[in-house]
């Protein structure tokens, strides 16, 4: 009995001493900062500074060769906790937010084929361009949902996908994932946007949408320094964005394709502004 | 005596008796129809148009010059003026470079063209013919055919193999063309024999033609052609299964035909050589099987290239019922296309209707497990488990899994009892792993 006692207590002892001399001898040398700069982030790991993951990033302002700004999901108060572990001055950018540049959902744009099949826009788009008449609307198969890190994105009741301004945090991972390009990046603080991304010709537009941008140019003619038209597809010029003309030039759009949404998410989303 | 075949693949209904019994009949063209020639109509870069919007071109005139070594030229179908030279609805379902010419009803010869005997020829100046003529494998992959002809250096070449094999369902085009000209595609076959220096060609029938099989042994017989009659068994005319079924060669994985010494052409192709060497003759026709159980007359037809394919099926008696869906090519490895007003091309080998009650709708179910898509798999890839981890996106693992040996022939999709699209998945996996491949 204590035989058996002391012989193991004896293993443990020795394995003990073992232990303690290799941590002392093999310790790995982590910058104080690089720790406190992970905590400090989301965790996310959604690649949005360019780094592979979170850990990655902070390895890299740790060794303060990089801008402590870069992580866009954690926002304001994130970058300056950053700046304040390694000293530097915050310089917060404007927070960017991704918009689903399109309402052509499958009550109001023309499919020019039935898909049955992979449920996915990339693959839907490897047969004849998707199903979507339109070039560049969206297919509402719901590549970018799956792409979300942070569960921002849903596919309406309509078939329309559409992102919670609320919960993209900006990382743009919906905007490559998108084989059509219809998510653009767009200032948090302005909530009116042109919600098309067709260049296509008024008619032609008329045709497979009704509530595609037809070119006409009314918003641009209402609020110039708002709105540009170019190639037959209104834009909201973000650099000179007020709110105020915004609207003026939003209520003369005739096919309501320019959306606040401070009045509301497109038809069928669960979202609340 | 036993036939020839391949390891995978199953034999889904032919319906080749709709069609394999009538004659070819030439697609009529009268004044003033609009012919729209795609200047993409081959695998490589497009060809770049040579003619101007008010134009007059003569039948078989170029309209588009080649852009690098992989890109043919391509030709006027008939004479008449380009009314314009703008993208147009291709075969893919987008819109893509076009050549628009107004028919003048003369169908007027270009007098520039010459054949020449190809016996007085080099086999440089013969490949110089083919390319010039836009020859591109007439099988459906429309690979320009002078660069299959010009292997490396270091690749030894021994058998040219002919494919008249035609496993495709419903598509009787190549029966019926060797059964009504077998001396043009021997004359063809003869001349890639000379490009190629090589001893040994091999024409590969599946057993489902035996007229053909018997018409083409006499007519080959002494001129150093034999004729493989195969089992009927899908796709026994996938280039690297009949290189099997006839040879006992592999190609090996991510490997080319030349790699085990084998050159591969369809026997319509083998004809198109013929015409442009001999006659100079380029190509802007190509024989067509108009089926399926939506049209009312399935015919084989010559066909001009940049016809309608809705012109196709009015001569066939126009489409019963209300159409589900048009394919361009066979049912296996077709493309689907979006209205009847696309253009015929190099690549149309068939147009089929089928009715809205045939096409399947339901949506895909679990895999059951039942492993009939990993028998039927000629390939010997795994179809649903790369497609498990295609869905899941684990492009790395799909491409452990082989998912670049795929030849897309559809038997898994076929066979699947789940309904599970497999042939996209594995289509989405090649895709992702060549933009991986591109970004690394």
């Amino acid at each position: 009995m204590i035989g058996a006692v002391l012989s193991l207590g004896g293993i443990g002892f020795l394995a003990a001493v073992i232990l303690g001399v290799a941590a002392k001898k093999f310790a790995v040398e982590v910058d104080p900062k690089e720790e406190a700069i992970l905590n400090a982030l989301p965790g996310a790991n959604c690649g949005a500074c360019g780094y592979p993951g979170c850990s990655g990033y902070a390895k890299a302002v740790a060794s303060g060769q990089v801008d402590p700004s870069l992580c866009t999901p954690g926002g304001k108060a994130v970058v300056e906790k950053i700046a304040e572990i390694m000293g530097v001055e915050a310089v917060v950018a404007e927070p960017m937010v991704a918009v689903v540049c399109c309402q052509g959902d499958n009550q109001k744009a023309k499919d020019k084929y039935k898909y049955i099949g992979v449920q996915d826009c990339v693959t839907a788009q490897m047969l004849a361009g998707g199903p979507k008449d339109c070039p560049g609307g969206c297919l509402g198969l719901g590549t970018c949902v799956v792409a979300c890190p942070f569960g921002a994105i849903e596919i309406t009741s309509q078939g329309l996908a559409v992102i919670d301004r609320e919960k993209c945090t900006g990382c743009k991972k919906c905007v490559s994932a998108c084989p059509r390009k219809v998510i653009k990046m767009t200032p948090k603080s302005a909530s009116v946007h042109v919600l098309c991304n067709s260049h296509d010709k008024g008619p032609q537009v008329k045709g497979y949408c009704q509530i595609g941008c037809i070119g006409c140019q009314l918003c641009k003619r209402a609020a110039e320094e708002v709105y540009a038209v170019e190639n037959f597809l209104a834009a909201v010029k973000y650099d000179t964005y007020d709110a105020e003309k915004a609207r003026a030039g939003m209520e003369k759009c005739p096919t309501k394709c320019i959306r606040d949404f401070a009045d509301g998410y497109p038809e069928g989303s669960t979202f609340k502004p | 005596m036993e036939l020839k075949t391949f390891k995978g693949g199953l034999h889904p209904p032919d319906n080749k008796a709709w069609s394999e019994k009538k004659a070819i009949e030439v697609c009529p063209l009268a004044e003033g129809d609009e012919l729209v020639i795609l200047l993409s109509q081959h695998i490589g870069a497009p060809a770049e148009a040579c003619v101007k919007k008010g134009d007059f071109v003569k039948k078989g005139q170029v309209i588009a010059t080649p852009k690098g070594f992989v890109s043919v030229p391509i030709h006027a179908s008939t004479s008449g003026e380009v009314i314009s030279v703008e993208p147009r609805l291709g075969t893919a379902g987008t819109k893509v470079p076009a050549v628009v010419i107004k028919a003048d009803g003369q169908d007027t010869w270009d007098e520039n063209l010459s054949g020449a005997d190809p016996d007085t020829l080099t086999a440089q100046e013969i490949k110089d013919r083919i390319r010039d003529a836009g020859i591109v494998g007439m099988g459906g992959a429309t690979f320009p055919t002078h660069v299959k002809l010009s292997p490396p250096e270091d690749k030894k070449i021994d058998h040219l193999i002919l494919n008249g094999v035609e496993c495709e369902p419903y598509l009787t085009a190549d029966h019926r063309l060797m059964l009504e000209d077998p001396d043009n595609i021997i004359g063809g076959i003869l001349i890639l024999k000379k490009v190629l220096g090589v001893e040994k060609a091999i024409i590969g029938i599946e057993a489902n033609k035996p007229d053909a099989i018997e018409l083409m042994t006499k007519a080959c017989a002494g001129r150093g052609i034999e004729v493989g009659a195969l089992k009927v068994q899908y796709p026994q005319g996938a280039e690297k299964q009949l290189i099997y079924a006839l040879t006992g060669r592999e190609v090996p994985s991510g490997g080319l035909p030349m790699d085990c010494g084998c050159v591969v052409q369809n026997v319509g192709t083998a004809a198109a050589v013929n015409d442009a060497v001999r006659r100079g003759i380029p190509l802007i026709e190509r024989i067509a099987t108009v089926s399926g159980s939506a049209v009312n007359e399935p015919k084989n037809l010559r066909i001009k290239i940049g016809q309608p394919l809705g012109k196709l099926v009015e001569f066939c008696g126009g489409a019963k019922g209300e159409l589900g869906k048009i394919i361009q090519g066979g049912p296996m490895m077709g493309m689907a296309a979006v209205s009847l007003d696309v253009p015929a091309t190099r690549g149309t080998s068939g147009v089929l209707l089928f009715s809205e009650g045939q096409v399947l709708k339901e949506p895909e179910g679990p895999c059951v497990r039942c492993g009939n898509c990993v028998r039927a798999c000629p390939a010997f890839i795994l179809p649903t488990e790369i497609a498990f981890k295609t869905k899941k996106g684990m492009i790395d693992e799909a491409e452990k899994l082989n998912a670049m040996d795929c030849i897309e022939c559809g038997s898994c999709t076929y066979i699947c009892p789940a309904r599970i699209p497999l042939i996209q998945y594995l289509r989405q996996a090649k895709g992702a792993i060549i933009a991986k491949r591109r970004k690394v």
